[in-house]
């Protein structure tokens, strides 16, 4: 998952630590220093430190192959979830893989009643903290003692200490550097990274993101040091990291500002937008191709925050602002982060209905078309195209209780769409407007697949 | 040939017109040449007609997956209207090559627009003829596997005249 993916995750995460698992259970979490395609920055090494679980940083596709079977290793002997972290240019690249063995077999499974540590309340859970920091410390002992942790003599200061891709940058930035690169981050090898600066006294710390590493040795009180302020922000590359290793305050180039992209011509979802423009609405937009809307020149979405807030927020607005404005927010969210995100959101509208009423336009291609078109439950076929259970968003909505679900069929029925949404937005009922054609893109796929099955 | 120094190869364009395709094929051909390879790219949302771009990186030993401020040597433009976006990128005498190449009015097929730019680039790098080829055959199915193989060589040979006009 990306980084972002683990805030939705995170809630399994903290309690699996405690209660520990029986196979393996490996977190992949790819963070995206720059931003490439995501929108925060987060670092997800905090989370590991934050859950009191082991996390392993690979540098380039051998390692991200050879510490996956580490980190099932390394789960399956503890019985704890592992972090596997990797970063957009681990994620993106490819380097030379030799292949090992695989040497995991999957146990049978089976269910072995344990409640005292499968089910957490809180007398299970205080022992389960203890046993969690015993089994993190047996860890660390073993990081130090047998870690995938590298040491390359060189000459010259400073010292550098890093981990995952900015290791590699540091190889070609200070090729005769000495340099410590830390395959397990967490629980660090802090025996390791002491004798290594005592041996060679300036030691700067190379990490991309937030300074983790410089601020938990530190915090062991190894004297070390750390990257300039400015270097948080944005991916490192070789020329950054050598800028590091010099003091160089000089500005960074102007990152290339590439072509923008934009909604497919015959998109859909134009027309919605076109229309949610023409009547000047207030648009809470979500999480998808259709969230371009904010770029010219459509200029037609007002907020996005994460996946579901299409409806929430919206909600949240309607509720704040004053009638006038109140009435022209409009809830927008495609069919796959609906049925992913969205469907709480009804619930409340349901619930907890703002006195204007409100309008949730759910634009449903069909797909999910901005990762790659895969397939989610409301398509009725699985990710592997099989035929399955097709669920019906315009079914849970009135099952939810909203007595206006209407669907329209676009580009077709834009009148008649746009007719609807000006009741809808003019009464204060709570509806939902489904605006259904199938993505471009899948269109051709799609049929193919009907074909097949019928 | 087998040379030290790490050769830096950017392709770029939009999304749509095979760079990372054809990033694969020079990652593979350069990797059977005996060469370490490092290849990285970026490409949100570029299905929605956004930019891509792809680094492919190879010599005896490569570290960083990204290739360095100023030390680009060949850049392939896919789409002209990237060529400032790139420009900061080159080492001093690099080479660009775009469809301009093929002409006033580019290459008469789009879709292997792609693997004639790399039959192109191909006249300028030392890897034999055949590694290319065979990495063609490989990814290419038996449908679309002699038209690509076509445009590589057209691309190799009108490359190849340019040089030897050059000389003249």
């Amino acid at each position: 998952m990306k980084h972002v993916g683990l805030n939705v995750a995170a809630d399994l995460l903290f309690t699996a630590a405690y209660s520990g698992v029986s196979g393996g259970l490996v977190f992949v979490v790819a963070d995206d220093p720059g931003m490439a395609s995501s929108q925060n920055e987060q670092d997800t090494r905090r989370y590991a430190v934050a859950a009191a679980v082991p996390m392993l940083e690979p540098s380039d596709s051998q390692e991200a192959y050879d510490f996956t079977v580490l980190a099932f290793n390394i789960s399956e002997r503890w019985g704890i979830p592992v972090i596997l972290r990797l970063s957009t240019r681990i994620s993106h690249s490819c380097t030379i893989v030799e292949h090992g063995n695989m040497p995991i077999a999957a146990p049978d499974p089976g269910f072995k009643r344990a409640p005292e540590k499968m089910v957490m309340i809180p007398a299970h859970a205080r022992p389960a903290h203890k046993r969690l920091r015993i089994k993190l410390e047996e860890i660390r002992k073993w990081n130090e003692a047998e870690g995938p942790n590298l040491t390359i003599a060189g000459k010259g200061k400073p010292a550098l200490i890093s981990s995952g891709v900015s290791f590699a940058h540091c190889r070609e930035a200070a090729p005769e550097a000495p340099v410590l690169k830390l395959g397990m981050t967490n629980p660090l090898p802090i025996g390791i990274i002491a004798a290594f600066a005592r041996k060679h006294g300036d030691c700067l710390v190379i990490e991309e993101n937030d300074p983790y590493l410089v601020t938990e040795i530190r915090g062991e009180g190894v004297n070390v040091r750390g990257k300039e302020k400015k270097f948080r922000i944005g991916e490192l590359n070789v020329s950054r990291v050598k800028k590091i290793i010099s003091g160089d305050k000089s500005p960074d180039p102007e990152p290339a500002k590439g072509m923008p992209p934009s909604l497919c011509q015959g998109c859909p979802h134009r027309t919605v937008f076109a229309i949610l423009k023409e009547m000047n609405c207030l648009v809470s937009g979500d999480i998808g191709c259709y969230t371009l809307a904010v770029l010219p020149p459509l200029n037609a979405m007002d907020t996005m925050i994460d996946m579901g807030a299409g409806i929430t927020v919206g909600l949240g607005m309607r509720h704040a602002l004053p009638e006038n404005e109140a009435r022209r927010v409009v809830s927008v969210i495609g069919d796959s982060t609906f049925i992913h995100s969205g469907i709480t959101g009804i619930v409340e509208m349901v619930y907890n209905p703002p006195a204007t009423g409100h309008t949730v336009v759910i634009l449903d291609n069909g797909t999910t078309a901005m990762t790659g078109l895969q397939e989610h439950p409301a398509t009725g076929r699985k990710l592997d195209h099989r035929k399955t259970n097709r669920v019906i968003i315009e079914d849970i909505c009135r099952g939810a209780g909203v007595k206006n679900v209407q669907v329209f069929n676009l580009p077709g029925k834009a009148d008649k769409f746009r007719g609807e949404l000006k009741k809808a937005l003019d009464s204060n009922a709570l509806s939902v407007l489904i605006a259904r054609q199938v993505c471009l893109l899948a269109a051709l796929r799609i049929r193919k697949l009907e074909k097949a099955q019928e | 040939m087998y040379q030290a120094k790490v050769t830096n190869i950017k392709i770029t364009g939009r999304g749509g017109m095979g760079i990372l395709t054809a990033a694969g094929i020079l990652a593979e051909t350069a990797f059977l040449a005996g060469y370490d390879v490092k290849r990285s790219e970026l490409h949100g949302m570029s299905q929605r007609g956004g930019s891509v771009s792809s680094d492919i990186r190879f010599g005896k030993k490569v570290f960083s997956p990204m290739i360095p401020d100023g030390e680009t040597d060949y850049l392939l433009l896919m789409a002209d209207d990237q060529a400032d976006v790139f420009g900061h990128d080159l080492r001093m005498g690099a080479e660009i090559i775009s469809s301009v190449i093929f002409g006033p009015s580019g290459f008469p097929h789009k879709k292997s627009l792609n693997i004639a730019m790399l039959g192109a680039l191909s006249a300028k790098l030392d890897f034999h003829h055949k590694i290319w080829l065979d990495v063609l055959e490989k990814i290419f199915g038996k449908e679309v596997v002699d038209i690509n193989i076509s445009a590589f060589n057209l691309g190799h040979k009108i490359m190849n005249q340019a040089i030897a006009e050059k000389h003249q």
